[in-house]
């Protein structure tokens, strides 16, 4: 098998061309770009997108090809036997440099006071194209800066139209929130009737903010309330982090890439100010718990399947939106997020003499639609919001960074007691699958009081092209199909939800690849980065032993002296929620 | 009355000749009818009235009014016939008279109050030979004294009017005059005698190439189409003609709409397209109701529709409005538009041919590309590859205005010289000074004097920096200001630029600020400012040079030639408004110096008055003078005078 994708590979290097007077391999029916890039030849790109086909829209990837009198988009030409191609002619960087210098004329001159200061994709082409000199500004139109929504702030002074932003939304969402508006220099980047992001159709997923290259989209800031809690003497602030968290923050302090730096993260909060941190995971391992339970009595009754996950705080506000007809498949268990706020607000305040109205809770998470999740009405119990604040990953290491701390000079700690255990399966849902590989776990043991191991498992095949497995408990089969990112998911859904798929359990996350791919992740621009972060996470889970929710001790001491059993009115009270449909202009 | 077709005439084309069409062999009943549709024998008078969106404007509506009332009042009893267009604008309305037994003849600039006269004089059998433009020739009728034939008029003889042959001629609205006049007659015989390879490989051999502006072979353009194994494919006809100035398409479609229509089967046939679209401007009221009823009368009598003439091909024409924007006359604009999304270009490849309209393989042509195909196929490519230059072949139609002392429609044979456009227009107005020919519009260029001999041609024009454009042409004479002409087109770039690509969205506004800087005022008249406009040239050179080089599409790229041409043919004129802050044809207002002529003026302190600015000066019934550097140029004071003593420079 592999000798053949082998030399498959080496018969279709046929193609020579020579760039910069240099003889090069490429593959039958690579772009200029892909071959240059194979190859180590960088030409700058802005609005070009990995996995979409190439608009052409910049012009920036431009190359002189002998034999073409106009200059010729690398990203989009094919490459054909012999071309010659010179990527840095004269020519070639008087063209990018005056385009730069072109959208730099609109921009306005805020670089020191940016969100994207140091990160901006504008930043680096003008340095990298050497301009030195400003030509006259532009009066800029009166757009004015959108702090609707509680997950992602739109600034459109900053807007350069690359597109990617609509592209993302409209072509890998199936969202649609952005659009081209008006034409020529007047045009804009708008909402449908230009609403502002939260009475518009936006689901807060937060991919718009991953590829805009400058300070246009951003998230909503909350470090400022952050440290003004931290330094309140009346407060107790406490925090929680996600699973996807600790694989993914290593490189920004100078760390080998998805190293796992869980216990140094704790430590660092601690001495930032935090009286007491927590793992998510954990939360995690009890919404598991109760998810199982209430898939059993779904399965059991024979109604309201299949059940949709309902941990993504996105795809939640899509279902409220679109398939208002679905809300009761989902299930009503809070996400992990909010049932840590929960938990911490309702029995640790109590376990520990605390007040819980003084209780400052605050969440990292890669998400920013959690931000919109934790100031939702139903996530409160008794008047308080389970996460007072949430912070993106962003966020946690620019506050890090702020409070001067050394991640590579601290030793590693421990989350606080008593949620200070959790399973391995915690921590998988913060990649795609993880959450119905959870459930998978709860719900085998629960029923045949045995591990799930591998070879229970079957891999399905369903129509839409969606991953899916199955697996036999006591005598029932329970199929589970894993859906990442919206992409088509208007056709996908009716396969789905049909009968002949016969789905108990449908985990959605609206980012691509899930929470390892969020809206609030660092920045990257390799997708290698987000995939070594999916990486770390299954080797966590293959190496520890507690591979199951329902083992983990912790979570069971939660329901012998709190909860009691799944599904208690203990549990009903503060652990379950409820989804109502919502009016948006579609 | 308005002559359509009536249900019988429907009918007896349906049945009668439509039969034998591809041979046009009928016996003789057939045959008389067909004669009397031309108008062969008439036993009363026809009046003729030219009625097209530009005749309109100039008062055909209220001329044909005038004659029907004078039809009314005096009992005469004649029928009355709406024609399209020749090409004739200036001398519109247009009005022929054929009185029985006599040729028809043409008077020029009919407005109502002139139709009494006239009528009166024909009905009666006197014509004043210098009422009259033309005449018919015809050898069964007498023709009139002293009239020239419409041939021997140098407008006429000097053109090859293949594609315009029944415009002016025939009503627009008949289908059986278009078939009486040899129309459909292509379609027949080659729907019957050719597969659509064969129409295919004749185009090809024909080297007929595109007349939309971009010159591609049309065979070559067909075939693409053809390689592509699907069972749906379209043809487009792009009539979205929105070149400021040009009128080509128009004219065209509401004087001969049938042509269009033939010309639009046949290609469909050739590239075998499931359906044909007509890709129109909305804003071309009267050309879309031109061309609908077309459609339906040639749908009515069995051209259009299912198995055609019994080919056993079928075709549906469907008309599409254009919601008026320039960049939708890009083809993959235009099927981004048809799809009911932005009209923004997208990268080619891959070419409509191959992925086109609905991600079918999609021709889209030209309006006058289309036009050609049926005399093509009905005369044999040799004859077409007769007409013309070595790569350019046939005849090309161009529409002159601007500062011509003629605004007309002319068709002339490819190798012709540029010369022959401005004398056709009969020179620049009111005997001025020549200064330009611009074709092209906003994507061409200006062609001095010395340039006027050079041979109308696809590829000789581009090796001396000229393009053709899609035949719209502007004659510019010295009182049109060369930084204004190149401001304007830049503008108009500047509104219609998609927005997608950088050097165009962003460049086109760019280069018309520069453009504006040079021809206004500065604050203050320092040296600091003139290096700010002496660099904003140079970067207007830079700047166009980028958007030529980098655009996505045709609009962007095509944008900077008027300036980089207008920088190399009237350089002087550029900086006379930068260094010496003149124009010379006084057309930058801000550039303007008024002054006052002291043996005009009376001193009526009047224009001093209103001057905003306070510039003129001067004692009480004496002469007053103008202070240059408070002068903003704003003619204010030339038009308060009432004894006509300012003038500009």
């Amino acid at each position: 098998m592999e000798l053949f994708s082998s030399s498959k590979v080496f018969a279709a290097m046929n193609i020579t061309i020579e760039v910069n007077k240099r003889t090069i391999q490429a593959h039958k029916g690579d772009t200029i770009l892909e071959a240059l890039n194979r190859n180590g030849i960088r030409v700058p790109t802005l609005c070009n997108m990995n996995d979409l086909t190439p608009t052409g829209a910049c012009r920036l990837c431009v190359v002189e090809v002998d034999g073409r009198d106009t200059l010729v988009t690398s990203c989009s030409h094919v490459v054909e036997n012999g071309m010659r191609i010179m990527t840095h002619s004269p020519r070639v960087v008087r063209a990018r440099k005056t385009l730069v210098e072109l959208l730099l004329a609109n921009h306005p001159d805020d670089c020191l006071y940016c969100e994207r200061n140091g990160f901006c994709e504008l930043q680096d082409l003008a340095a990298e194209l050497h301009i030195r000199e400003r030509k006259v500004l532009r009066k800029s139109f009166t757009q004015k800066l959108d702090l609707s929504s509680p997950s992602i702030v739109r600034d459109p002074a900053k807007c350069i139209l690359c597109g990617r932003c609509i592209r993302v939304c409209d072509e890998v969402q199936s969202v649609s929130t952005f659009e081209f508006v008006n034409r020529g220099c007047n045009m804009y980047v708008g909402t449908t009737l230009s609403r502002d992001l939260n009475f518009s159709n936006c689901i807060g997923c937060g991919q718009c903010v991953l590829v805009c290259p400058t300070g246009a989209l951003h998230e909503r800031q909350n470090v400022a309330e952050v440290m003004d809690a931290l330094s309140n003497p009346d407060l107790i602030p406490v925090v929680q982090i996600a699973p996807s968290i600790s694989v993914s923050v290593a490189t920004e302090f100078g760390l080998k890439p998805s190293k796992d730096v869980n216990g140094l993260l704790y430590n660092a909060l601690r001495k930032i100010g935090f009286k007491y941190v927590f793992d998510t995971a954990f939360a995690a391992d009890v919404a598991a718990i109760e998810m199982a339970a209430e898939l059993i009595e779904r399965k059991g009754n024979g109604s309201n399947l299949p059940m949709f996950s309902s941990c993504c705080p996105a795809w939640v506000k899509f279902v409220e939106q679109w398939y208002p007809d679905y809300i009761p498949a989902l299930s009503a268990v809070k996400s992990p997020q909010q049932v840590m706020g929960s938990l911490i607000r309702n029995y640790f305040a109590a376990e520990n003499e605390l007040n819980p109205s003084k209780i400052f809770s605050v969440s990292v998470m890669p998400c920013l639609a959690k931000k919109f999740e934790a100031q939702r009405e139903e996530m409160t119990t008794r008047g308080l919001s389970d996460v007072d604040t949430v912070l993106s990953t962003r966020e946690l290491v620019r506050l890090i960074k702020l409070y001067g701390i050394d991640i590579q000079g601290i030793e590693p700690q421990h989350p606080d007691k008593p949620f200070n255990i959790r399973s391995s399966s915690g921590k998988l849902f913060g990649i795609s699958g993880g959450s119905a590989e959870a459930l998978a776990r709860v719900v085998y043991q629960k029923l045949t009081s045995k591990e799930l191991t591998d070879s229970k498992v079957t891999e399905v095949k369903i129509l839409a092209g969606v991953k899916a497995f199955s697996f036999n408990a006591a005598g029932q089969t329970f199929t589970f199909a894993v859906v990442n990112g919206l992409k088509n998911i208007h056709s996908i859904l009716p396969v789905l939800m049909g009968g002949d798929a016969k789905l108990d359990y449908i985990e959605v996350m609206a980012c691509p690849g899930g929470c390892v791919n969020g809206g609030g992740q660092p920045y990257v621009d390799d997708d290698k980065y987000v995939k070594l972060r999916a990486k770390a996470i299954i080797e966590i889970d293959e190496a520890e032993g507690i591979k199951c929710a329902i083992r983990n001790p912790a979570a069971q001491s939660i329901y012998d002296g709190f909860l009691g059993e799944t599904g208690s009115e203990k549990a009903k009270k503060f652990l379950y929620t409820r989804y109502s449909k919502r009016e948006v202009l579609l | 009355m308005a002559r359509c077709d009536s249900k019988a005439e429907i009918s007896f084309i349906k049945d009668a000749v439509i039969p034998n069409l591809h041979d046009g062999t009928w016996p003789t009943e057939v045959s008389a009818k067909l004669s009397a549709l031309r108008h062969e024998r008439v036993r009363q008078p026809i009046i003729y009235v030219g009625v097209t969106t530009s005749s309109i404007v100039a008062g055909a509506l209220k001329t044909r009014s005038a004659i029907e009332q004078y039809l009314d009042d005096y009992s005469v009893d004649a029928d009355v016939i709406f024609v399209g267009s020749h090409g004739l604008c200036s001398l519109e309305p247009i009005v022929e008279v054929q009185m029985p037994g006599r040729t028809r003849v043409a008077f020029a600039n009919v407005t109502p109050e002139r139709v009494n006269s006239i009528l009166d004089g024909a009905i009666n059998g006197f014509i004043q030979p210098e009422n009259a433009i033309f005449q018919y020739y015809s050898e069964i009728h007498e023709p009139w004294h002293g009239i020239p034939f419409k041939n021997e008029l140098p407008f006429f003889k000097r053109q090859n009017r293949v594609l315009l042959k029944n415009a002016g001629v025939i009503c627009p609205d008949s289908i059986a005059e278009y078939i009486a006049y040899g129309g459909y007659s292509a379609l027949a015989k080659s729907i019957r005698k050719y597969t659509y390879d064969d129409i295919c490989r004749i185009v090809e051999e024909s080297g007929l190439r595109g007349r939309g502006g971009g010159a591609f072979p049309t065979g070559t353009k067909w075939r693409k189409a053809l390689q592509v194994a699907t069972s749906d494919r379209y043809l487009i006809c792009n009539a979205d003609e929105s070149d400021p100035g040009g009128f080509m398409d128009r004219l065209l479609i509401e004087s001969d709409p049938h042509r269009v229509v033939e010309g639009i089967i046949l290609s469909s046939y050739a590239v075998s397209a499931s359906k044909a679209i007509i890709y129109i401007r909305d804003r071309y009221k009267i050309t879309i109701q031109r061309i609908q009823n077309a459609i339906d009368q040639a749908y009515e009598v069995g051209l259009l529709g299912y198995d055609i003439l019994g080919s056993g091909y079928s075709l549906d024409i469907e008309v599409r409005k254009g919601p008026g924007a320039y960049v939708c006359g890009e083809e993959t604009a235009l099927i981004k538009s048809l799809e009911g999304k932005r009209g923004m270009p997208s990268i080619k490849p891959p070419y409509p041919a191959e992925f086109g309209l609905n991600g079918k393989p999609t021709v889209i042509n030209n309006v006058e590309t289309l036009v050609n195909i049926p005399q093509i196929v009905n005369n044999g490519p040799e004859w077409f590859a007769a007409l013309g230059t070595e790569g350019s072949k046939g005849t090309k139609i161009f529409s002159i205005n601007g500062q011509a002392s003629q605004t007309c429609l002319v068709e002339l044979t490819f190798g012709e010289p540029l010369g022959a456009l401005l004398d056709l227009a009969g020179g620049v107005k009111d005997g001025r000074t020549f200064k330009a020919l611009h074709l092209g519009g906003p994507s061409g260029v200006s062609v001095t004097a010395d340039e006027l001999d050079a041979p109308i041609d696809f590829d000789e024009l581009p090796k001396r920096g000229i393009s053709l454009g899609s035949g719209g042409v502007q004659v510019l004479d010295n009182t049109v200001c060369m930084v204004d002409l190149v401001k304007y087109f830049m503008h108009f770039i500047r509104n219609e630029s998609c927005g997608k690509c950088i050097p165009c969205r962003e460049g086109s506004n760019r280069m018309y600020q520069i453009l504006d800087n040079i021809s206004k005022r500065p604050v203050s008249n320092e040296g600091h400012n003139t290096l700010e406009r002496f660099k904003g040239v140079i970067q207007l050179e830079t700047l166009a040079e980028v958007m030529r080089d980098t655009s996505l599409c045709g609009l962007g790229q095509t944008a900077p030639k008027p300036i980089l041409k207008a920088l190399k043919s009237f350089r002087d004129e550029f900086e006379e408004h930068i260094f010496d802050r003149k124009c010379r044809a006084s057309v930058c207002r801000d550039l303007r110096t008024f002054y006052i002529d002291i043996e005009r003026c009376t001193g009526c302190t009047a224009c001093a008055k209103k001057c905003p600015t306070q510039a003129i000066y001067g004692t009480p019934r004496s002469p007053y003078f103008i202070v240059e550097e408070r002068c903003i140029g704003c003619g204010i004071c030339q038009d308060t005078c009432k004894f006509g003593a300012v003038f500009f420079k």
